[in-house]
């Protein structure tokens, strides 16, 4: 996993709420046994036509969409379906976080697993991001802060350990792996 | 004395391996893991790329459920399977059971089914247990009384590599359902009820607790198909406290424990309530008496009215414009009488042998509209054969039904059977997002007892008006 410490990028801003994992990936793609590759079938059923050709006004075939980082969705953004194929795909598309208010558990779980920074903020910051899409945004792991393009800073909450492991480019595995004589102790309890 | 804790909290410390502290996450160890095809191909992977070993092969149990086939002879031989990237995974989860020792019920198993299906039918779910699985309607097993909770596929190979999880204690939702279920009123339809009120994100980081006489009221059948839609109000696990209707199920599966062992597991299991006085950190009232048969009609599940009343009318909000324009329904309008071109009776939410006779009482004796194509998959190979030794399946058939071997199926339409563009599909799944179920389709959520009654009407029925109350449950 590679190290995240600050992410420096125009956002691309979706607003709807509740966007499942269904949308971002939907389900006839999961039946890869790869997680490579998934970029080009992100938000498929809103990005193509039934002929597979891209819809010129969906927001990620759009130029300004090109080379932003950061992805500002509306409320609850990740519920529905467990599958990690959602962050694979939004991260294999070139997006290294995901900025809303609300941002479902284990969609959020798996982001932090792949480095794909989930950052949860209050709702002013936020109808201010839906209303400036393209906005240039600084967002800082070490400092846990997301900062505006007027320099206003709202600090985002995260977990002690994720952001040491993705600050750090080290992964949680290599941790439990470590727990190893902890774990037989409990199993020989 | 002991402060009074919850039945979730009884569960998460006696599994804590390490506590969580103020740099780490606690370590939580798992009892059962239970793992199907497509969430663990790359878990796999990683193990063998980090020469790792599957720790605890005895505390996994592998099926295959979600993109294999249902059709009988693609199951079963003579017509290959279509799709072929879903044929690879199958394969894929036979050499990595194989090579890694792992139980596999595979695709031609007569055991095999939907893995929330199979857990309790074997009797592997059991009170107690932190039970997890790479799919998010694992919360189905906390009806057991168990911590159960759908984790990503990075998670399932750590669970396999150390049968452990680092996890952050989530908060708790006690939601009390007091009174009774009025008569037609179905297990779905009180869980249609709760995620309406509560919202889509409602439980998000907190796991619920169902409560309340309704609740000790409900089979194990009906207490899973609540469990299951947990995740539907964001909450990751949804538990019900064992009781004796519990005890009971358990004693009729083949890996429950057995002889002086059941009595001890009995014995442990009845401390698994939660205490007077214990403190969620936050709670909801309903009362069962006031429900309804319940029906979506939007693009999420807490979009759902009763069954009896009107499509709301919030236009000008942008959520709603976007749902209604993809349903292409009219705000305003009963939900009653809108068109059905496609049933299903299936899934984990509500695939199993209860529910098949539920769908069955109300087609006995009748043939589904012209032009509506119904589904009846079985959950698992065992609720198949139960509901032929039955007949069911004639009656299923009779009707105009097709018949199938079990899987998830046009649950999340990754296996072929699918709805079409534009289609009507009333669904007793969970989940009625845009293209869940085919790109394109529009998904109505209901009970079995509603799926039956719309096919017959090829239109949104109300199944009371197909079963008097006499006959509901003879």
């Amino acid at each position: 996993m590679n190290a995240v410490k600050t992410i420096r990028s125009r956002t691309v801003v979706m607003p709807a709420t509740n966007i499942d994992t269904d949308q971002i990936i939907p389900g006839r793609f999961l039946t890869t046994t790869v997680k490579s590759g998934l970029g080009v079938h992100l938000f498929a059923d809103w990005r193509y036509d039934a002929a597979g050709k891209p819809l010129p006004d969906f927001i990620l075939n759009r130029p300004e969409a090109a080379g932003c980082r950061i992805l500002v969705a509306g409320r609850n953004i990740g519920c529905g379906s467990s599958r990690e194929h959602a962050p694979w795909a939004l991260q294999d598309f070139g997006f290294q976080a995901v900025v809303s208010t609300e941002i479902a558990d284990i969609f959020r779980s798996n982001s932090l697993k792949n480095g794909l920074l989930p950052v949860i903020v209050d709702a002013a910051t936020h109808v201010w991001l839906l209303e400036n899409p393209g906005a240039e945004v600084l967002i800082d792991l070490e400092a846990t802060t997301l900062r505006l393009p007027d320099g206003r800073t709202t600090k985002f909450p995260i977990e002690a350990f994720p952001r040491y492991c993705l600050l750090n480019g080290v992964d949680e595995l290599g941790f439990l792996v470590s727990k190893d004589a902890a774990i037989s102790a409990y199993e020989n309890r | 004395m002991n402060q009074p804790t919850t039945l979730f909290e009884k569960i998460w410390s006696t599994h804590e391996v390490a506590p969580q502290n103020a740099d780490t996450p606690a370590v939580i160890y798992i009892d059962l893991h239970l793992i199907h095809e497509v969430t663990t191909p790359q878990a796999f992977a990683e193990l063998r790329t980090r020469g790792l070993k599957v720790r605890r092969p005895d505390k996994i149990l592998a099926t295959m459920d979600h993109a294999t086939p249902t059709r009988t002879e693609q199951v079963f031989g003579g017509m290959p399977i279509t799709i072929e990237s879903a044929a690879k995974q199958i394969r894929q989860l036979e050499q990595n059971c194989a090579d890694f020792g792992v139980e596999l019920l595979g695709l031609q198993h007569d055991l095999r089914g939907i893995v929330h299906i199979i857990g309790p039918e074997l009797g592997v779910t059991q009170p107690g247990r932190t039970i997890v699985c790479g799919d998010s309607h694992t919360s189905t097993h906390g009806a057991f009384g168990a911590l159960a909770f759908g984790i990503g596929t990075t998670e399932v190979g750590h669970v396999l590599a150390t049968q452990c999880l680092l996890q952050t204690k989530p908060k708790t939702f006690a939601v009390n359902i007091n009174g009774r279920l009025p008569t037609g009123v179905t297990a779905k339809d009180l869980i249609l009820s709760i995620i309406g009120k509560v919202g889509v994100s409602g439980g998000t980081g907190h796991v619920i607790e169902y409560r309340g006489a309704a609740i000790r009221a409900l089979s194990m059948d009906e207490r899973m198909t609540v469990c299951n839609m947990s995740i539907e109000a964001g909450a990751r696990a949804g538990m019900i406290a064992p009781d004796d209707t519990t005890f009971e199920y358990l004693a009729q599966t083949p890996r429950a424990p057995k002889g002086v062992a059941w009595d001890q597991a009995v014995a442990s299991w009845r401390k698994l309530v939660t205490d007077d006085g214990a403190v969620f950190d936050k709670s909801v009232e309903i009362d069962a008496g006031g429900l309804e048969p319940m029906i979506t009609w939007g693009t999420n599940p807490g979009m759902v009215a009763p069954i009896s009343g009107n499509i709301p009318d919030h236009r000008g909000d942008p959520v709603f414009d976007a749902a209604i324009r993809y349903m292409g329904l009219t705000p305003g309008e009963p939900i009653r009488n809108s068109p059905v071109n496609v049933v299903f009776v299936g899934s984990c939410t509500n695939g199993r042998l209860s529910d098949l006779r539920s769908a069955a009482h109300v087609l006995r004796g009748h043939k589904i509209a012209a032009g509506v194509t119904m589904l009846v998959v079985p959950g698992s190979q065992a609720v198949k054969r139960a509901a032929e030794a039955e007949g069911l399946h004639e009656i299923f058939r009779a009707a105009g039904a097709d018949w199938r071997e079990s899987g998830c199926s046009m649950c999340l339409g990754m296996n072929g059977d699918t709805v079409g563009k534009g289609e009507y599909s009333v669904s007793t799944s969970n989940r009625n997002f845009e293209g869940r179920q085919g790109v394109g389709a529009r998904t109505l959520l209901a009970s079995p007892q509603t799926a039956a009654a719309s096919a017959i009407r090829g239109r949104v029925t109300d199944p009371r008006e197909l079963i008097t109350a006499r006959d509901w449950n003879s």
